[in-house]
């Protein structure tokens, strides 16, 4: 077409602003990395800034000798959320091939009895005493289980998919012999490749960005998940400054720079910004499947 | 074909069925499962009496909520907050979505898609983090802007009036992209005959966009919205607790349902207050959700929930 080639002030106008909000939706996140690599002197005398005047690695020195509790608290995030994507995607997949299904008959009423739970349950109260009740507080199951291990929503996504698979394939397998696990394991999961990594991916990121279950359920810190060690450490922060502006705690009262802050924080995107450029396509899928169908 | 009975199916089908088993579990642990114990809102619940062994208390736990001063803030705010949230994020990416979607150069379009993506997927701890970056009182950039440009600091933890701008801004930020992606695949759906018949009757890319691009995806717009609008008593408990924690001071801009009850169950310790509140929002949820539903059926017959 030869009237979308033409270079108008409108065009440009347009390629300027979507550029503009991409700024936008980025340079936060560079603000942070770029804080992380500033000298301390630096950050005190002129602020935060875009552009280290002062390069240092002096943050992240401090955080590989020193900082036990927060390796501690990443790996409890990077453990919890391994194996709860794994799980979760398992429940989910083994799930979404007996409701798509034919030959359960009761699958459409299995399926309203998922559907009800995403409109109407009790609330966080209810769930709190669920938990408390079954056991799941103050210890690593209660990260992983509670609120995380299963979602309808991604249900109904991999279910959507599965139906559209041909029924021959299913029938073909059953006249070979084949049982419902073997057709599930052997035949439709590997067919639904796509599918399963966006749902593996959205239950990853719901992971490893949890800190829900650390505040409501966990109270001892060698368990905390980094998230929440995060939120914590600017809590903590807050006190100690109010403790330092009523005079009662001293100047050399233990707390942590605003580099080293920035690097834990900056560690805590890595993993989701390392591995964006490569599972973003199935991000963007599961995004439009889920909102158009779900 | 005829309908078993339950069992039958069962029978038949052993091994979908133990497939199923563990979401089933899961959801009736912590979906129905939960269901009675919001009979708590009428008790003086205890951990140690449980459900049953608690005593009744009527209305009591009611009356403790809608005869505090916080009753009012708290809706309202919840209201405002989400309000506000739905017509910015929805307005900036349907524009968004139109402004991309003129984009040629299909790697450009990528691009710019993650970048507007990325923060979507950021745990509202960071975004806590990010938003210290920026308008922290000692070193905020925005701070430091302000300096510079001769004017007087502002510490925006300790002043309200700042904040229902702040968390529209983030919350557009965070959700934008999101919503973009779904706008963007509706209208890369529209049919293409229709904007070469436009142009052939001499229509310019604005035109069609006036006329053709918004009208036709104006029905997606109308259905997101009224589905955000049936949770609009829902307050976003992860981004405010984030983003303004334990911070009093802005309570009066930033306090919403949801965070109400979590300070009433753990901070004053209360679960039977903290469920009576719950009750009443997921009452008048349950009426929006209804509500809104039933306007999306006569509206579109497949733009309905249920």
């Amino acid at each position: 077409m030869r009237a979308r080639k033409k270079i108008t002030p409108g065009k440009i106008l347009i390629y300027i602003v979507v550029t503009l909000v991409a700024c936008f939706c980025l340079l936060p996140l560079v603000l942070v990395v770029a804080v992380s690599f500033t000298a301390e002197e630096e950050i005190i005398r002129n602020g935060y800034s875009l552009i280290p005047g002062r390069l240092s690695l002096e943050a992240y020195k401090m955080l590989f000798k020193n900082g036990k509790e927060v390796f501690r608290c990443y790996i409890n995030s990077v453990v919890v959320t391994a194996a709860g994507t794994v799980l979760a995607t398992m429940i989910t997949a083994m799930a979404s091939y007996s409701l798509a299904n034919p030959s359960v008959q009761y699958r459409n009423a299995i399926s309203m009895f998922f559907f009800v739970t995403m409109v109407f349950n009790g609330g966080m109260v209810p769930w709190y005493i669920m938990c408390k009740n079954l056991g799941l507080t103050e210890n690593y199951l209660a990260l992983l289980i509670p609120s995380l291990i299963f979602s309808p929503f991604n249900l109904f996504l991999m279910r959507n998919y599965m139906q559209q698979l041909p029924a021959s394939l299913m029938e073909s397998a059953k006249l070979d012999g084949a049982n419902d696990g073997v057709i599930a394991f052997r035949i439709y999961f590997p067919l639904c490749k796509p599918i399963l990594a966006t749902v593996a991916l959205f239950y990853g990121i719901a992971y490893w960005n949890d800190w829900w279950n650390a505040i409501m359920l966990v109270s001892d810190s060698k368990m905390y998940p980094i998230q929440y060690y995060l939120m914590k450490l600017r809590s903590d922060q807050n006190f100690m400054k109010q403790l330092q502006s009523a005079g009662v705690a001293g100047r050399g009262a233990f707390a942590p720079s605003e580099s080293l802050q920035m690097a834990t924080a900056a560690i805590t995107i890595g993993p989701i910004v390392l591995l964006y450029p490569f599972l973003q396509k199935y991000i963007v899928k599961g995004l439009v499947i889920g909102s158009v169908k779900g | 074909m005829k309908k078993k009975s339950f069992i039958k199916d069962i029978m038949k089908n052993p091994v979908s069925y133990l497939m199923l088993l563990p979401a089933a579990v899961y959801s009736l642990a912590f979906g129905y499962c939960t269901i009675p114990y919001m009979a708590i809102a009428f008790q003086k619940y205890s951990y140690r009496g449980g459900l049953l062994g608690s005593e009744w208390v009527g209305l009591r736990n009611f009356e403790f909520f809608f005869k505090s001063n916080d009753v009012l803030r708290i809706i309202l705010n919840t209201i405002k907050l989400n309000l506000l949230f739905i017509t910015f994020t929805t307005l900036s990416a349907v524009t968004l979505a139109i402004l991309v979607n003129e984009v040629g150069k299909r790697r450009f379009k990528k691009i710019a898609q993650s970048c507007y993506l990325l923060p979507y997927f950021l745990s509202w701890a960071i975004v806590s983090y990010i938003l210290n970056a920026i308008i922290g009182s000692r070193y905020g950039i925005a701070n430091s802007f302000l300096q510079f440009l001769g004017l007087e600091r502002i510490n925006f933890y300790v002043q309200p009036k700042y904040w229902t701008a702040i968390l529209v801004i983030l919350k557009v930020w965070k959700d934008l992209g999101m919503q973009m992606v779904i706008y963007l695949a509706a209208i890369t759906g529209f049919d293409e005959e229709v904007y070469e018949a436009a142009a052939i009757d001499g229509a310019g890319r604005f035109q069609m966009c006036r006329y053709i691009t918004l009208p036709m995806l104006m029905p997606t717009v109308v259905m997101l919205t009224i589905m955000a609008v049936g949770k609009v008593f829902y307050g976003d408990f992860g981004m405010i607790y984030a983003i303004v924690g334990d911070n009093g001071v802005l309570y009066d801009a930033t306090d919403v349902i949801d965070t109400y009850v979590f300070r009433t169950m753990r901070t004053i310790g209360s679960p039977s207050q903290a469920m009576a509140i719950s009750l009443f929002q997921a009452c008048m949820g349950f009426v929006c959700v209804w509500g809104t539903n039933y306007l999306a059926k006569k509206k579109f017959s497949e733009g309905a929930l249920f």
